[in-house]
């Protein structure tokens, strides 16, 4: 029998349709893989009890012919998606024993499309961070490594976990969240597809939130057809996000047309950064080959206010967070540091139970929204989002996507990026600027650094066209032919 | 009139303005489907989003967004199309979220005014700041345990409008007439039921003291003061303090002070000050607010006639007295119940009959309107028969009392008793005659020129009839017979 | 603008983490390299320009009054690591 972990979810929905392999056997297959990659802490809380009985189910409405779309289909969540009667952590200390009585709304589309929780993955601590450095419950490892090196990497962040998950075969695929860049630049680093619908297209109900107006969650997976599957169970209008956009989902899958002759594929000028990795910019050069040689017109672009978007993220982002995490304070959940008073147990509570990064930015935010610097920094920010999110407006005037690299770098070591927070914030230079634009991003496996490590290129789209979107990636997908795999030393 | 505080160095003039927070009318809470009912079992009322659970947001009440448009028509205010949600950071056990949705730059209504009654007739005008919507927060409770508060989620995230006055009130009579036609207003809106003891009403008093025409004093706000007589004690106690702070050559500090009803005086909550930074910032989880003209039209075409048209009809239309339309109109349902009462009949017989026998029968036995024993339509009846003479008023208030204790029909206890007023020249006439054979000697001093014992020989004769001899049809044959 | 050690120290207690004492000035060193960075944004012009408020173009829902939600305070409360007789406990709060 073949190895049930290697298909894709199109592959695996028609083996099950063949009756070639149960539900069962292929979640047993990937429990199994699950439990194999242990070393790499790509997950939080392993839930198998429940995935066995899932697929059970799953083969009972299969034999009964009320099968779903995504039936079987066994599925790693991360670890910031509230699942009901299951542990849920942030990867926070602060979360401590956290079992909500509630399922996010995303979570719910997925069971209700018959997919399988094989387990909850691991993050950075309240998804802030680029290398899954800073959860609580450890690192997750990258399953890739350097040709001819076995010093771990990371696998980007904050969807670390499920990225590490997707590209290990542990899962078929797996839901992250991206704020400033969260699903892509592990996608990236891990040598998967990772995609970021339009803000608004995901509900976030039921998400532990971190930036409000940025956090969406997406897809990971191992083929752009199988976002294109998961996307279309995970979004739907949500009357509980009063941010839920209210709009058809798509056919995503029927959008992979192959076909994208005359496309207008816009370059961002700005994007070329000094001092970028020759690599990034020589498989950024081939991308621009792909588009042309399948018939789209490739149109040089200028988004002026790019270099903004980083500083103006790190105030948006904070101050959001430092709301958000207020209600982190030892009262209804989650740790409880006792103290002499009411003030001191929350002070308490919150320095023990947050880590050095999120403390970091919870002062930065808290900073940024106070009396007499609100407008200097909180206002001001959001402004220069506006610009941003202007810059682009302008720029799909004139063009149906824009190609750029996804990350300024392959993966990297742990502790490679120093103590200095700026490093690793510029990971997401051209991941962050979308975001702040709400528009819908992917990224593509496309190419190896001399290395041996994966590098993705990103697709970005008009708002609500995830479907031009998914179409321009199945097109570079085909182009990069990338099929290169972790050598799977993981395996105990 | 301004209060004046005598002090050391001359008259200080008190400067007060308020902030009502009135708890909207309404089913559910402002941005969860949860109760927003009065009093429960401890967090029964409670939704994952009130109890601020990660990953929970927020989604509008309606009902909040009608109510506070139809509470700003009322106080002939401006209304905001576009209003934006704020959340204000503060930590607090009752506070879930860490923070508390209102409406900080853009709130939904801005400028209006409002017309204040006065003793003696008078009225003034006070000017409203604004209305804007937010959250309750939860209840602590510091007695139920030595060491310990417990917290109680089900008021946190009822729908409040909180309504700010310019500070436009110079005593605490002005005051408590400010929160007394709040109150009478949103009553009349339906917009919230003004149940002070509830807590569905409560204000800030905000207290500062000058010289009079100078710049404004620097204020004291003292928080959720729920009674008409707190807020003036508080008012007349807080002057006073920061007059003699002036006058001992300090200054007053701006912070915000509890109201102590026992001890009668306000204190200093430290406590509350420390983190005045509250970080205002428009809540990422909500969009703006709004909504068209239409929207406003629809309600400004379901508003009521408010106090102050209906006390305006009452003198114009009816011509009531200032003093009684002002006493009618108060409350909506006295309103309702005076007007059944004067339709097709006498309005200033129906006013006195409202005002002065059922208020004093409901003061006496304290009852409320909703429950007097006497319906407007009972009562009507009742004066129907005093017009069509069927009973002299005097009669009609002992028929009154019966009806108050009895809840029986007028015309009823009439004629079970016997007291149809007579009419029967005859049977007058007889008693006339007798009454002047008895008394020959007030005759004679009547006739003498004493007018004023005209009185007396009617009251004999009403005697005489026991009380049902119709007056007019007595002074028609009594005084003639006496003139001869 | 430069963060000195007691703005810090009085961010830390608005964001209610505690802070100890020596570790003041490495934090304020770090907020204001991070803070240096971000004044980059002066140089954006953005004179007449709003705020960002939303990607779509969609305008604020309503819900309808109707109680759709609560009655179940076991569940508001199973997570709560203080908890008496059906409330939320906390150390005692002086007014
Ligand atoms: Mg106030
Ligand atoms: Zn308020």
């Amino acid at each position: 029998m073949t190895d049930l972990t290697k298909l894709t979810i199109s592959a695996a929905l028609d083996g099950m349709a063949a009756g070639d392999f149960s539900a069962r056997e292929l979640t047993a297959a990937h429990i199994t893989a699950m439990e194999a990659a242990n070393v790499l802490n790509a997950f939080i809380t392993k839930t198998p009890e429940i995935a066995v009985e899932a697929a059970t189910a799953s083969d009972s409405r299969r034999a009964k012919g009320e099968t779903r779309k995504i039936d079987g289909i066994p599925l790693a969540i991360k670890d910031l998606f509230c699942t009901k009667d299951v542990l849920t952590t942030a990867a926070s200390h602060i979360l401590d024993g956290f079992v909500p009585k509630y399922e996010s709304t995303v979570s719910s589309n997925l069971w209700a499309s018959g997919a399988v929780m094989l387990g909850k993955t691991n993050l950075d601590e309240f998804a802030m961070g680029s290398s899954n450095e800073t959860s609580y419950y450890g690192e997750v490892i990258n399953p890739w490594r350097r040709e001819g090196s076995d010093s771990p990497l990371v696998p980007g962040g904050s969807s670390g976990g499920s990225a590490s998950a997707v590209a290990s075969f542990s899962a078929m695929a797996a839901i992250g969240t991206d704020t400033g860049g969260s699903i892509r630049q592990p996608a990236s680093f891990t040598g998967i597809v990772g995609m970021k619908p339009t803000y608004g297209r995901c509900s976030r109900w039921g998400v532990v939130a971190f930036a409000s107006s940025l956090d969406q969650a997406g897809p990971m997976t191992r083929t752009v057809r199988d976002a294109a599957i998961m996307l279309e169970a995970m979004a739907g209008f949500d009357p509980k996000d009063s941010t839920s956009v209210d709009m058809p989902v798509p056919d995503f899958e029927a959008a992979l047309s192959g076909d994208i002759r005359g496309l207008k594929v816009g370059i961002p000028a700005e994007y070329r950064l000094d001092g970028m990795s020759p690599e990034v910019q020589a498989l950024w050069d081939q991308g621009i080959d792909w588009m042309k040689a399948a018939g789209a017109e490739i149109i040089d672009i200028s988004l002026p206010h790019t270099k903004y978007a980083l500083p103006a993220y790190y105030i948006i982002a904070p101050a959001e967070a430092s709301s958000n995490l207020a209600r982190y304070d030892g009262v209804r959940f989650g740790l409880r540091v006792e103290g002499d008073d009411l003030d001191d147990m929350y002070a308490r509570t919150r320095a023990e139970g947050f880590g050095a990064e999120v403390q970091r930015r919870l002062l930065i935010g808290t900073y940024a929204l106070s009396a007499g610097y609100y407008d200097a920094y909180y206002l001001k920010a959001q402004k220069v989002r506006s610009r941003i999110a202007d810059d682009f407006k302008q720029a799909y005037q004139k063009v149906d996507v824009i190609l750029t690299p996804t990350a300024p770098s392959p993966a990297f070591g742990f502790g490679e990026k120093g103590d200095d927070p700026l490093a690793m914030y510029l990971n997401d230079v051209f991941t962050g600027p979308a975001s702040l634009a709400g528009l819908p991003g992917i990224s593509v496996p496309a190419g190896l650094s001399s290395d041996g490590l994966p590098l993705g290129l990103q697709l970005l789209g008009k708002p609500f066209d995830e479907e031009t979107v998914f179409r321009a990636a199945g097109v570079l997908e085909n182009a990069a032919a990338f099929t290169a795999t972790p050598n799977d030393w993981w395996r105990g | 009139m301004g209060m004046i505080v005598q002090g050391a160095t001359g008259d200080w003039e008190v400067v007060i303005g308020l902030e009502i927070h009135a708890q909207v009318t309404s089913k559910a809470k402002l941005f969860s489907g949860a109760s927003a009912e009065f009093g429960a079992v401890p967090n029964s009322q409670v939704s994952f989003v009130d109890a601020a659970m990660p990953g929970m947001l927020p989604v509008i009440n309606e009902m909040a967004v009608e109510q506070a448009v139809r509470t700003g028509l009322g106080l002939n205010a401006q209304i905001n199309k576009f209003s934006v949600f704020d959340r204000k950071n503060y930590f607090y056990a009752d506070l879930p979220q860490g923070y508390q949705i209102s409406q900080f730059l853009q709130p939904i209504v801005g400028e209006g005014k409002i017309t204040i009654d006065l003793k003696g007739g008078e009225s003034c005008e006070i000017g409203i700041t604004r209305l804007h919507l937010e959250q309750d927060a939860g209840k602590s409770q510091h007695d139920q345990h030595p060491s310990k508060t417990f917290v109680d989620l089900n008021r946190s995230g009822v729908a409040l409008m909180e309504i700010v006055s310019e500070p436009d009130m110079r005593s605490p009579e002005e005051a408590a007439a400010y929160v007394k036609k709040i109150r009478s207003i949103v009553r009349y809106l339906g917009t919230c039921d003004g149940n002070m003891e509830e807590g569905s009403m409560r204000a800030d008093v905000n207290v500062s003291v000058r010289k009079p025409g100078d710049e404004l004093g620097t204020r004291c706000e003292m928080k959720n003061i729920n009674s008409l007589r707190f807020i003036q004690q508080a008012i007349i106690y807080e002057a006073n303090r920061q007059v003699d702070i002036i006058e001992a050559g300090g200054t007053v500090a701006q912070e915000t002070r509890l109201y102590d009803p026992v001890k009668g005086e306000t204190r200093s909550m430290r406590s509350k000050e420390e983190a005045h930074d509250y970080r205002y910032f428009p809540d990422p989880d909500l969009l703006p607010l709004q909504f068209d003209d239409e929207f406003i039209e629809n309600i400004r075409a379901t508003l009521p006639e408010l106090p102050d048209d209906k006390k305006a009809r009452f003198v114009n239309e009816l011509g009531l007295s200032d003093y009684d339309a002002g006493v009618l109109v108060t409350e909506r349902e006295v309103a309702d119940y005076f007007e059944a009462v004067a339709t097709g009949r006498d309005a200033k017989l129906a006013a006195n009959w409202v005002i002065g026998e059922l208020f004093g029968n409901l003061n006496r036995t304290g009852k409320n309107l909703a429950d007097s024993p006497v319906s407007a339509n009972a009562l009507g009846e009742l004066i129907d028969l005093i017009t069509d003479g069927t009973i002299s008023n005097r009669i009609a208030k002992e028929v009154f009392e019966e009806m108050f204790d009895s809840g029986g029909a007028a015309a009823d206890i009439v004629e079970e008793k016997g007291l149809k007023q007579v009419s029967d020249t005859g049977a007058i006439e007889a008693a006339i005659d007798a009454v002047i054979a008895a008394n020959p000697d007030k005759v004679e001093e009547y006739r003498g020129g004493k007018d004023k014992l005209f009185g007396f020989f009617m009251g004999q004769v009403m005697k005489a009839t026991q009380g049902k001899a119709n007056p007019g049809v007595v002074t028609e044959i009594l005084k003639p017979k006496l003139d001869v | 603008m430069s963060l000195d050690k007691a703005t810090v120290a009085k961010v830390a207690n608005l964001a209610r983490i505690k802070v100890e004492e020596k570790d003041l000035d490495h934090l304020a060193a770090e907020l204001n390299n991070i803070l240096g960075w971000v004044e980059q944004l002066g140089e954006v012009d953005t004179d007449n320009v709003e705020p960002m408020t939303s990607v779509a173009d969609m305008q604020l829902r309503w819900r309808k009054d109707e109680i759709t939600d609560g009655g179940y305070a076991d569940d508001v409360i199973a997570n709560a690591p203080g908890r008496e007789d059906g409330f939320f406990a906390v150390p005692k709060v002086i007014e």
